[in-house]
C-alpha cells in the first residue's frame, strides 16, 4: 500500500550540549551525519540507491543490449550468453530494459519529489511568516487539496493528456507539496519564537543571517526527510499507473511497465521478465524509506543515544 | 468541547466546499463538455454546439458549477452517458461491495497492527523486532498489484486453495459469505495496510514507552501485562485515529487496484472502466465522493480523539 499517511513530523534540532562539561562545539550537521552513518540500515539504503543510480545512468554506456529491433526468433529467452537477464516477449534485452526503465522511474521519482518540495517549502514558509488570517486561509487550501484522492486525479489527467516523464512529475508534484507545506509552516512557526532565534537577533544578526543560519538549516531537516518518502511514493504511483494501462508511452517506459508486461507470463514461468523489475522497485523504494527513517532519527535530538 | 466540535464541523464544511470547487474546476478544464464522448466521431461543429446548448454545457462555468452542486445536494450525482444510467444508481449498486472489502481489511489491519506495533516497541532491537520490521518495510515497498498477482499465482493457481478472482455474485450477502473467493483479496489488502500502519504504531508505542507515567506504573509494581494493557495500549493507539483518517485517499487507491486485479465489481472497478470510456460524469462523481469521504474520515477521527483523549477535550 503506497503512501499510507504523511510521516509524523520530526522534532526540531536543539544543539545545546547537556551537562556541565562543554567540549569542542560540533555542528549539528556533523553530529547528524555521525548518527546517520552509525545506522547501518541507512548506509545500506544509501548504497542501494547509489548503485541503482549508477546502474541505470552509467550502465547503458558500458552495456549495449538490443532495445530497438523486435527479434521474433529470440523472444522469451531464458538468461544466457548474449543476454544475461534473458529477453522479453518482443526479443528485447531485459538487462538493457532494466537500465532504461530505471531511468524513467528514478527521474519521475526525484523530479516529482523536487517539484513538490520546492512548492511546499515556499508555500509553508510564506504561510508561517505571514501568520494570522492569511496563514489560516492558506492552510485551509492545503486541507482541501489533501482530501483530493491523488491516484484518481493522476489517472484522469493521464487519460486525457497522456503521460510523459515531465507531465507525470508535474501532476504528482502538484499533489505532493501539501505535507511538506504543513511541516515547513509548523517548523517556521515554532522557530520564529525560539530562544536561539531571539538570541541571534539580540546579538545583532541581520535578517539574512537569521534565515540562512537558523531558519533554513532547521527547517531543512524536515524537508530532506520528506523528499526521501516522496521519491518512494512517486515511483510506486508511476508503477501502478503503468499497470493500470495509463502509464508512460513507448519508447519511454519504467520498471512498472516492465513488471506489468512481464506479469502476463507469470503462468508460463518466465521469471526473468518479472523479478528483475519487481525487485528493483522494491529495493529502491525500501532504500528511500530506510534513508528517510534514518535521517529523521539522526536529526531528532530526542532519539539520540537511546 | 461542544464549541470545538462546532468549529471543527464548520471547518469541514468549508473544506468540502473548496473541494467541490477544485474537483469540478479541474474536471471542467479537462472535459469542458462530454459532447466529444457522447456524440459520434466527426460530428459537425454546429451539432456539437447545439448539443452543448441543449444540455447546458455552454453556460458560464459558475452557472454549471452551481447547477451541479444543487443537483448533488439533492442526491443526483449526474448521468452516465456511456452506461445510460444515473451515477447515483451506479454508485448505490456498488458501494456495499467496496465498503465490505475496504472496511473488513481496515478493521483486520487495525486489529493486527496495534498489537504488532506494541510488540515491536517492547522488543525493540531484538531479532523478532528486526524480522517484523523488515517484513513490514518490504511489504510497504511492494507495488500493490505485484503483491496481489504473486498471491494469486501462489495461492490460487499453483496451489489452488482460494479463488483467483473475487466473488462475482450479485448479492452482497452472498459475497460476504463467499470466503473461498474473498479470502485472498481481503487478506492481501489487509497485509498491505498493516505494513503501513505498524510503522506508525511502532514509533507511537516507542514514544509512549518513554513517558513518565509508564515508569511510574512500573515503579509502583504493576504487573508488566497491565502496564502494557492499561497504560501503553490506550495511549499508543491515540495517534492511529489521525493516521486512519489521513490515509483514506490511499485506502481508496488501494481499493481501486485490488478491485481491478481481482475483478471485483465495486466502485474502484467502476472508476477504472469509466476511465477507459472517458465517462466523465462517473469520474467526477467518484472523485468528489472520495474527497468527501476523506473529509468525513478526518472529522470522525478528530471526534474520536476528542472523546478518547481528555488532554484534547479540556484544552
Amino acid at each position: 500500500m503506497a503512501n499510507i499517511a504523511p510521516p509524523l513530523p520530526p522534532l526540531d534540532v536543539t544543539r545545546a550540549p547537556e551537562g556541565g562539561e562543554v567540549g569542542p562545539v560540533q555542528s549539528g550537521w556533523r553530529l547528524a551525519a555521525r548518527e546517520f552513518v552509525r545506522n547501518k540500515l541507512a548506509v545500506v539504503g544509501l548504497a542501494i540507491l547509489a548503485f541503482f543510480v549508477l546502474f541505470c545512468f552509467g550502465g547503458p554506456l558500458v552495456y549495449h543490449g538490443n532495445l530497438l529491433n523486435t527479434n521474433l526468433l529470440g523472444v522469451n529467452l531464458a538468461p544466457g550468453p548474449g543476454h544475461p537477464m534473458g529477453t522479453d516477449n518482443l526479443g528485447f534485452d531485459v538487462l538493457a530494459e532494466l537500465m532504461k526503465g530505471g531511468q524513467a522511474s528514478l527521474e519521475v521519482g526525484f523530479l516529482a519529489a523536487a517539484i513538490g518540495i520546492v512548492i511546499g517549502a515556499l508555500y509553508g514558509a510564506v504561510a508561517g511568516l505571514l501568520g494570522g488570517i492569511a496563514d489560516a486561509v492558506l492552510m485551509r487550501i492545503v486541507d482541501v487539496f489533501l482530501s483530493v484522492p491523488i491516484l484518481f486525479v493522476v489517472l484522469i489527467v493521464a487519460v486525457r493528456y497522456g503521460a510523459s516523464v515531465l507531465s507525470l512529475s508535474l501532476i504528482i508534484g502538484a499533489f505532493t507539496w501539501l505535507v511538506p507545506a504543513r511541516l515547513v509552516r509548523g517548523e517556521v512557526l515554532t522557530l520564529r519564537v525560539r530562544d536561539f532565534v531571539s538570541a541571534a537577533r539580540a546579538a545583532g544578526s541581520g535578517r539574512w543571517r537569521l534565515i540562512n543560519r537558523h531558519l533554513i538549516p532547521n527547517a531543512l531537516s524536515v524537508i530532506i526527510v520528506n523528499v526521501t518518502f516522496n521519491v518512494a511514493d512517486a515511483i510506486l504511483l508511476v508503477a501502478t499507473l503503468g499497470f493500470l494501462g495509463f502509464g508512460l508511452h513507448y519508447p519511454t517506459f519504467d520498471w512498472g511497465d516492465m513488471l506489468s508486461n512481464g506479469i502476463g507470463y507469470l503462468q508460463a514461468g518466465y521469471w526473468w521478465q518479472i523479478y528483475p523489475a519487481g525487485v528493483s522497485i522494491i529495493l529502491v523504494v525500501m532504500a528511500c524509506n530506510l534513508i528517510g527513517d534514518a535521517l529523521r532519527d539522526s536529526l531528532d535530538v530526542r532519539l539520540r543515544k537511546r | 468541547m461542544t464549541a470545538y466540535l462546532v468549529r471543527r464541523a464548520a471547518i469541514s464544511a468549508v473544506i468540502a466546499f473548496g473541494l467541490s470547487i477544485v474537483i469540478f474546476g479541474m474536471l471542467h478544464l479537462l472535459y469542458p463538455s462530454p459532447a466529444i464522448v457522447v456524440l459520434p466521431p466527426r460530428t459537425p461543429e454546429a451539432l456539437i454546439a447545439a448539443w452543448n446548448r441543449e444540455h447546458g454545457f455552454d453556460d458560464p462555468v459558475i452557472v454549471q458549477y452551481l447547477r451541479y452542486v444543487n443537483q448533488v445536494l439533492h442526491g443526483n450525482l449526474g448521468y452516465s452517458y456511456k452506461l445510460n444510467e444515473s451515477v447515483t444508481t451506479l454508485l448505490s449498486q456498488r458501494w456495499a461491495r467496496s465498503a465490505y472489502l475496504s472496511g473488513s481489511s481496515l478493521l483486520l489491519a487495525l486489529l493486527i497492527a496495534m498489537p504488532l506495533g506494541i510488540f515491536q516497541a517492547v522488543r525493540r532491537n531484538t531479532i523478532s523486532d528486526h524480522v517484523t520490521t523488515t517484513a513490514a518495510f518490504t511489504a510497504y515497498a511492494i507495488p500493490d498489484f505485484f503483491f496481489y498477482l504473486i498471491a494469486i499465482q501462489a495461492l490460487a493457481l499453483t496451489f489452488p486453495v482460494f479463488g483467483y478472482e473475487a466473488s462475482q455474485s450479485s448479492s452482497v450477502l452472498a459475497v460476504m459469505l463467499d470466503w473461498h473467493d474473498m479470502a485472498l483479496p481481503i487478506s492481501c489488502s489487509t497485509l498491505l495496510i498493516v505494513a503501513g500502519y505498524s510503522r506508525y504504531m511502532r514509533s507511537s508505542a516507542m514514544d509512549t514507552l518513554a513517558q513518565d507515567y509508564i515508569t511510574a506504573a512500573r515503579a509502583k509494581g504493576l504487573p508488566e501485562r497491565l502496564v502494557l494493557l492499561r497504560h501503553l495500549l490506550r495511549n499508543a493507539c491515540l495517534p492511529m485515529a489521525t493516521i486512519v483518517g489521513l490515509s483514506i485517499p490511499a485506502l481508496l487507491a488501494g481499493n481501486l487496484v485490488a478491485e481491478v486485479v481481482f475483478n471485483y465489481n465495486g466502485l474502484g472497478l467502476l472508476f477504472y472502466d469509466s476511465l477507459q470510456t472517458e465517462d466523465y460524469p462517473v469520474l467526477l462523481a467518484y472523485t468528489l465522493v472520495g474527497g468527501l469521504l476523506t473529509i468525513a474520515g478526518n472529522f470522525a477521527a478528530d471526534i474520536a480523539l476528542t472523546v478518547a483523549d481528555p488532554r484534547i477535550r479540556l484544552a
